[in-house]
């Protein structure tokens, strides 16, 4: 921090520390909520373990998925969150209009993974293989669309940051949300390892 | 603690030269790359002939990811004691195994007492007129 030189006076530095530590603490009660979202993911991916043979009759993983697809859709929201790595890097670097390109990138891949996804779920529903057809394509319904709608609440929080950044700069208020941010759209990431190993390589294993 | 002492440590925790962390993003990037090509790549060819095997492969790739990116992208376990993020996260992989695991098992289990054969359901099901 630059603001910190041998002739500063002590009670400015004491605010200074208060309000780091005061940021700290936001950041890591968000971290807390991530968690607790873990513990939402896990009863849905338990649900879905639970009746991913219950097809009733319709398809099963094996048959709907495309392996292909579904790689793409993976290394789109994995480069995302290497591309929201390098954005808060330039951000706490104070490298504005870098922030911002990076930024863009990382919102490009994640709607092009939103969009391969929605696709996707057009197809099968297009198909008549919607979540009224099993408990399988219930389960999957629901644990993918609530990735899904995770990822799209991140989508619309990432244009409002870009639009604070754009507008107010890089202050300390800007630097702790886009740090909360780049902490969800990582956990995203993370959430999605999972999906694509037990919906989809598990899915196309179980044949 | 003085506070001078103190800022100087949250310093040093949250900005590391900027070239580490730069490194450590591309660690964590071109790790978790190579670990989901691998993953898919046994899955499409099939490597490897015994399906427990496949599915154990997959299984340790991805927790392995799981911990890369936790690590290189998410930094957990790389602050200062007391560590609070190490902490909760891992009280959150012991929930999320109980939440599993235990539904797995539960509903295993119940799979195995209660559900009756198939021939045993169809005569149950002929036998009821509503059915």
């Amino acid at each position: 921090m630059s603001e910190i030189s041998p002739g500063l006076d002590l009670a400015k530095a004491d605010q200074l520390i208060e309000r780091h530590e005061k940021d700290a603490t936001t950041v890591f009660g968000f971290w807390v909520y991530l968690m607790t979202d873990c513990v939402l993911f896990a009863s849905l991916f338990a649900t879905f373990a639970v009746l991913r043979n219950n097809t009733f009759g319709g398809p099963s993983g094996a048959t709907l998925f495309s392996l292909p697809y579904a790689l793409a859709e993976t290394l789109a929201l994995l480069t995302s969150s290497f591309t929201c790595g390098l954005a808060l890097l330039a951000a706490q670097a104070k490298r504005k209009t870098q922030t911002l390109v990076w930024f863009m990138i990382t919102f490009g891949l994640g709607l092009t993974f939103l969009v391969l996804e929605l696709s996707e779920f057009h197809k099968f529903v297009a198909m008549g293989d919607s979540w009224r057809r099993s408990g399988f394509l219930s389960a999957y319904f629901t644990l993918v669309g609530t990735h899904g709608l995770h990822i799209t609440i991140g989508l619309l929080w990432m244009v409002v940051m870009m639009l604070f950044i754009y507008k107010r700069g890089l202050n300390r208020l800007s630097l702790k949300r886009i740090r909360m941010l780049s902490m969800f759209w990582h956990f995203l990431d993370v959430v999605w390892i999972f999906i694509f190993t037990i919906v989809y390589l598990f899915g196309a294993l179980h044949a | 603690m003085s506070n001078v002492a103190k800022m100087s440590k949250t310093l040093v925790s949250e900005h590391q030269p900027e070239q580490a962390k730069f490194k450590s993003y591309i660690i964590g990037f071109i790790a978790s790359l190579a670990l989901t090509m691998s993953a898919y790549f046994i899955t499409y060819y099939h490597v490897s002939g015994g399906r427990a095997l496949l599915f154990g492969a997959l299984s340790v790739l991805a927790l392995s990811q799981f911990l890369i990116q936790l690590f290189f992208f998410l930094h957990v376990g790389r602050e200062f004691p007391p560590r609070y993020k190490l902490m909760i996260t891992s009280f959150m992989i012991l929930v999320v195994l109980i939440l599993v695991g235990g539904s797995l098992w539960i509903m295993h289990s119940l799979n195995g007492r209660v559900m009756p054969s198939t021939n045993q359901m169809v005569k149950y099901m002929n036998s009821q007129d509503n059915l």
